[in-house]
């Protein structure tokens, strides 16, 4: 019996999704509104008041967790279901052929909403180059798409509030753009391995797009919630945990700023100590909570967080097939500066 | 016998999408001919856009993540 074409919709199972989610919505609505209720009624009844150190950083424990887990759950199914209109296809047909510079900004942009993993890093960058999408602005899109994901700026937003999040976003994006337009504008490509090169010559890629239906865009969303929540939710409880023994046991006026915005030497050491480490944006969010916990300046801790996701070493080897030494090194030297700079610039201005 | 690669350069996601199909097949009792390709020119060579990726008997099913298992059902 032949399997039912993907593209035809049935009834039953789009009515169920067209019913559940408005509810869902007015569940998650409802608890988002009732999280200090909820926090204080469990806190409660553990049997902690808030004005003792342990209660307090409970209390804190409780609130910060239920609001991210909720913000996480919501963001990444909405986000799972845009990234169904953004296949690697369509971003590759929207940028082949795009200007510098527009081009750039275009692909920093769909980095965020195209759906990548890093071991697909080098398919999509070659794919990219043979469908003529130009060079720095393949890269535009493969030094924003990792970086600045929705699980950051959600877990962000959630840990510390929407200006860090805006920060990180403008700051991430800024560093695609720039290194973009300037490892263009060194037209490299003859330090592509030969193998690449030789491919670029008109290779035309054609994959169907599948047709794809509500009710897929619906489930790839819920998978999306159960793939990320599931891998980052002990991060979360680390992260948050940290986070609320600070904020119960450490004194408001205890903000030692030994990474302070007034010591030249911060923003470097960060991108340096940052670059060699490699974790996903979930892992650094306990060290973020330390750090600014600790009165650490903000323009060095995200640039610190950039440097450790953006640039790592499993993605250095895998890109390494693909392109010569000299170009990885460029690449790689042009990004922590791109994000040193950030750095420095976002502590100046704050 | 279907002739079914794999696509992927050896990440976790590859490695699960070779382990669903063999499951599956061997539930449906689908001879198969299984082949990981791991070299990237040859992976390239198939168009993709991401891995991991299904091609069976020279078409290309699935690319990018791992299939859902309904999906990976309907080919055999």
């Amino acid at each position: 019996m032949p399997a039912p074409s993907s593209a035809v919709t049935t009834f039953p199972a789009l009515a169920r999704w067209l019913l559940a989610l408005p509810v869902a919505g007015g569940v998650w609505l409802l608890a988002y509104s009732h999280l200090g209720e909820f926090a204080d009624a469990l806190t409660g009844a553990l049997q902690l008041s808030r004005a003792t150190h342990l209660g307090e950083a409970v209390h804190f424990f409780l609130f910060d967790t239920a609001k991210v887990l909720l913000l996480l759950t919501g963001i990444v199914f909405v986000m799972g279901i845009v990234q169904t209109f953004f296949a690697p296809q369509r971003t590759r047909a929207l940028l082949a052929g795009r200007r510098v510079g527009v081009g750039n900004v275009l692909a920093a942009s769909l980095g965020i909403v195209t759906p990548f993993c890093s071991c697909s890093a080098v398919p999509l960058f070659i794919g990219f180059l043979s469908a003529g999408v130009p060079l720095g602005v393949t890269f535009s899109f493969l030094i924003s798409a990792p970086m600045v994901n929705e699980v950051a700026l959600v877990l962000l937003f959630g840990m510390f509030g929407w200006k860090v999040a805006a920060l990180y976003l403008a700051m991430g994006l800024l560093v695609a753009i720039v290194a973009g337009c300037v490892i263009g504008a060194l037209k490299m490509e003859r330090h592509l391995e030969d193998w690449v090169q030789k491919l670029q010559s008109g290779q035309a890629l054609a994959h169907a797009d599948e047709a794809i239906g509500w009710v897929e865009r619906f489930a790839a969303g819920w998978a999306h919630v159960k793939d990320i929540v599931g891998k980052v939710w002990p991060y979360i409880l680390l992260g948050i945990g940290l986070g609320a023994a600070i904020h119960g046991y450490v004194p408001e006026d205890f903000m030692a700023s030994f990474m302070g915005s007034d010591v030249w030497w911060a923003v470097p050491a960060a991108v340096v100590l940052g670059v060699p480490m490699y974790t996903n944006a979930a892992g650094i969010i306990p060290i973020v909570e330390a750090l600014i916990g600790k009165g650490a300046a903000l323009g060095t801790v995200l640039a610190f967080m950039m440097a450790v996701i953006a640039l790592s070493a499993p993605e250095m080897i895998i890109l390494r097939k693909a392109l010569k030494p000299t170009l990885i090194a460029t690449f790689a030297g042009i990004v922590a500066s791109g994000i040193l700079l950030v750095g420095y610039v976002f502590n100046w201005l704050l | 016998m279907k002739s079914v690669k794999v696509l992927g350069t050896g990440c976790a996601n590859c490695r699960t999408t070779a382990a669903l199909v063999e499951a599956v097949a061997r539930e449906k009792g689908a001879p198969i001919e299984l082949e990981k390709v791991e070299d990237l020119p040859a992976i390239m060579g198939y168009g993709v856009l991401s891995t991991p990726g299904v091609v069976i008997d020279g078409v290309v099913v699935h690319a990018g993540g791992v299939p859902a298992r309904s999906k990976v059902e309907s080919w055999f």
